[in-house]
């Protein structure tokens, strides 16, 4: 039975980046704030320090600080005629747990969508009419504006001290920067980081055939800097580790360094860890949520009553919490009916890699986690999409982040698996060859989607989410016509060989591409259409509000978190100005 | 290719690295530290080595050892650069792995009903990994026993074809598709062959100095300007710093 606790103003359940960012807010404001994480409490302090850190068996093969997999999986299947089996162990993505959430392993990699992004379906009709679209996607508009989000991107790169070149300032093309970018009110808070060689060959290639590159906006900052929450940051030294690992120089921007001390020293709110909420509870008529229950690291049952409910976890982990608790109407593909686990959608990653000779030396494992150069003129609607039968795009960059050997030893395609050619090409090729990734978007289908797993459970007995999802034609028609372009780019570079590996279906759970699962909470105009409104909160419970990238009906060109750092400062202001004032509907059904 | 017998092979090997474990444990008589004096990635003579530094297995069995040694050093074989797993001591990462925690399931979901699944979703095995090499390598055995030509035993040519029939996934381990396993075993020799030194394999880092990659060490602030220039520091292990060095920031308290 469970023990039933003192009602609370606010539960927040997941003390990562967002909870953290919506605990200080309105724990700042007045309001009694418990925070419910899963997961382990870390500092930089003790548990990111050497000698330990720089282990990529454990943190990079091992995976040692991703959610429990054996007591929390998902279920995969490519297509819902499939059984769906767990995924037994991570690959594909990397969902993190503990204190400060997936960010903390993070590359850093700090791109704002563009405004066509957040219109997408609307702007697509426009250019190119109403029959362009496959007839699978499902891809739709946000329902909030990029020009009412841009004072809460500016706030988030401040909050995180993001180091780049403005390409566009109210409207004013920038010479250095990207100048696709929408226009932003002001500079980065910090200059760019340093470029590496693999960068520099990259810039003069693609400037020499027109293209526009800059350098990578990133959160392992360029020089120390002080943000408005009063934290200092470091210089970032390229050591090499950033994504699957914690930084131990203060210079990656993650909850511990930019605002957690801050929460943890305000009285109003109180954290509590090894706390896995089951449950949003709601009462009979199923309109309004009465808290929460969990279960401890010790095994203890507690319900804790609160006035709010805000969920803030991973994509995957949004989506089941809503259908764990009854919130919103499970999507059913075969009629297209429903919402929750609607529009899942992922990233299109592909390659290329560039074979140089043994005297042009590399040095691959100098590097942040968004030390590259790139280009946008293949990304989102940059370019004419007319006759190419397909929408989005990728960027298209020279932003390779390590040299760790276990994982990063590249050889052109041809060479055996193993044996004397195998390790003869390790070595002559491990020195001397750039990598481009290719980050392309991921549209909305009506056939992928996530829901119950009918047979596989977790440690607590509750069912595992089941993901259903492989590439839309769109997509991979995009990716191999994204691949030929950078190919290009290789080419006039100078390498010896350049092998582009476009994405093939069907989608694998045995290779890791990205952790950007976005969808399944979308935020719209419609109840018919969405989960959330446009400020993230529930249609049918107006108590509670869902903040992920679970919210993105679609995912653009990008790597995902500004937009979700943005998107809770939106929701925030939303929470203290409107909500929290009157706790009602902010949107009329 | 030359036809390697096994003492050949156990000399050649044995010169740059540690013996093989066959010879503490007796399987192999006779085999004597090589005369010619090898030499390692690093550039210096291999000192002679003595009974402390041989792997002392504790998870494989001594017919298992035999095959994995084997296996190993064909998957990535000692060549003109430098050592293969062997000299490595990769055989020794996979004992330590398969004998710990990884060995017993960590990190690994095991939860059934199990069904084989699509190549698209993984791994969908009951066994453990130490519960999948155990059953692996007792059906290798009785393959080759069959067969009249124990693993350790054929050429390197013979090897090969025989690792090859494991990749194809042609052949059946007591019901494992085998690709499953040879998998497996070649995932493993590559983490053995570049992981840290502290985890068994990559001795002296050997592995990190045929490619260059520095490992542990981590601040190339400077360095990163110097583009297309060739970084020579040697270099470091976790166990280098094995008492760490704290990286405090003047204005957030260790706990938080």
């Amino acid at each position: 039975m469970a023990q039933r606790l003192k009602e609370v103003d606010v539960v927040v359940i997941g003390v990562g980046m967002v909870g953290t960012m919506v605990s200080k807010e309105l724990a700042a404001a007045g309001y009694k704030v418990v925070g419910l994480e899963r997961g382990q409490t870390r500092a930089t302090v003790p548990e990111f320090q050497s000698p330990g850190i720089h282990d990529e068996l454990r943190f990079d093969v091992r995976k040692a600080l991703m959610q429990d997999n054996t007591r929390e999986p998902v279920s995969f299947r490519n297509q819902a005629s499939q059984v769906a089996l767990p995924v037994r162990r991570w690959e594909s993505f990397l969902p993190g747990t503990g204190l400060g959430g997936s960010m903390v392993h993070w590359n850093g990699q700090t791109y704002r969508f563009q405004a066509n992004d957040f219109q997408l379906a609307t702007r697509t009709r426009e250019r190119y009419g109403k029959t362009f679209l496959d007839s699978d996607l499902t891809i739709q508009d946000w329902g909030v504006t990029y020009d009412e989000l841009e004072p809460h991107y500016d706030r988030f790169e401040y909050l995180l001290g993001t180091s780049g070149k403005a390409g566009n300032i109210k409207g004013q093309i920038q010479p250095g920067g990207d100048p696709h970018e929408s226009p932003r009110s002001r500079e980065y808070p910090t200059r760019p980081q340093k470029e590496h060689y693999q960068g520099a060959l990259f810039r003069k290639a693609a400037s020499g055939m027109g293209y526009h590159p800059f350098p990578q906006p990133s959160s392992n900052l360029s020089e120390p800097y002080t943000n408005p929450e009063g934290l200092k940051l470091n210089t970032c030294v390229f050591c090499g580790f950033c994504e699957r690992y914690a930084c131990e120089h203060y210079a990656k921007a993650v909850p511990q360094t930019v605002l957690l001390p801050v929460l943890l020293a305000n009285p109003n709110f109180e954290l509590r860890t090894g706390c896995q909420v089951q449950r949003i509870n709601l009462d009979s008529t199923k309109k309004h949520a009465t808290g929460v229950t969990y279960i401890d690291a010790v095994g203890r049952e507690f319900e804790q009553p609160a006035a709010l409910v805000i969920t803030c976890g991973f994509a995957i982990n949004n989506i089941r919490m809503l259908l764990l608790s009854g919130i919103g109407k499970p999507y059913d593909p075969a009629s297209g009916q429903g919402v929750v686990g609607r529009n899942y959608a992922y990233q299109t990653m592909s390659t290329v890699a560039s074979f140089f000779d043994e005297d042009v030396i590399i040095n691959p494992f100098m590097a942040s986690g968004a030390s590259g150069t790139l280009i946008n003129d293949f990304a989102g609607d940059n370019f004419d999409h007319s006759g190419l039968g397909f929408i989005g795009g990728a960027f298209i960059g020279a932003v390779n982040t390590n040299g760790r050997p276990i994982q990063y030893h590249p050889v052109p395609p041809g060479t055996p698996r193993w044996g004397k050619a195998w390790k003869k090409a390790v070595l002559k090729h491990y020195n001397h060859t750039v990598m481009f990734s290719l980050h392309g978007s991921s549209q909305a289908a009506r056939q992928n989607y996530a829901d119950l797993d009918p047979t596989y459970r977790d440690a607590w007995g509750q069912p595992l989410l089941r993901i259903t999802f492989d590439f839309p034609q769109n997509d991979l028609r995009m990716a191999e016509y994204v691949t030929s372009k950078a190919v290009e780019i290789g080419k006039a570079m100078g390498a010896k060989q350049v092998a582009g590996g476009p994405r093939k279906g069907p989608y694998t759970i045995t290779q890791y591409q990205t952790t950007h699962n976005t969808g399944g909470t979308v935020m719209g105009e419609s109840p018919r259409t969405s989960v959330v409104n446009r400020y993230l909160q529930a249609w049918d419970v107006p108590n509670v509000f869902v903040i992920g990238a679970s919210n993105y009906p679609q995912n653009a060109s990008w790597n995902p978190t500004c937009t979700l750092g943005a998107l809770t400062y939106w929701a925030i202001d939303a929470l203290k100005n409107k909500y929290l004032r009157n706790p009602a509907r902010l949107v009329s059904a | 290719m030359k036809r390697v017998t096994r003492r050949s092979f156990v000399t050649s090997v044995g010169a740059a690295s540690v013996l093989p474990a066959s010879a503490v444990l007796g399987a192999v008589q006779g085999s004597e530290p090589a005369k010619e004096n090898a030499v390692n990635a690093a550039g210096t003579s291999a000192p002679d080595r003595t009974v402390a530094d041989r792997p002392t297995y504790l998870f494989f069995n001594a017919a298992e050892v035999l095959f994995i040694e084997a296996a190993c050093e064909r998957l990535i074989p000692a060549d003109e650069n430098g050592a293969g797993a062997l000299g490595a001591a990769v055989p020794n990462y996979f004992d330590k792995q398969l004998g710990g925690a990884w060995g017993a399931g960590e990190r690994l979901y095991r939860s059934g009903p199990w069904a084989p699944g699509t190549p698209q979703q993984g791994y969908q095995l009951p066994f453990t990994p130490a519960e999948l090499f155990r059953n692996c390598l007792r059906a290798i055995d009785r393959q080759l026993a069959a067969a009249n030509t124990p693993f350790h035993e054929m050429s390197a040519d013979q090897q090969d074809a025989y690792l090859k029939s494991l990749e194809s996934g042609e052949n059946e381990l007591d019901g494992v598709p085998s690709a499953i396993f040879f998998d497996m075993l070649l995932a493993m020799s590559i983490e053995g062959f570049f992981a840290d030194p502290a985890y068994g394999g990559n001795k002296d880092m050997v592995a990190w100095r045929m490619i260059g990659f520095p490992g542990a060490y981590a601040d190339y602030y400077e360095a990163i300007d110097k583009h297309g220039e060739k970084f020579m520091r040697d270099p470091m292990s976790l166990a280098e710093d094995g008492r760490g060095h704290i990286h405090m920031h003047p204005d957030i308290p260790a706990s938080l």
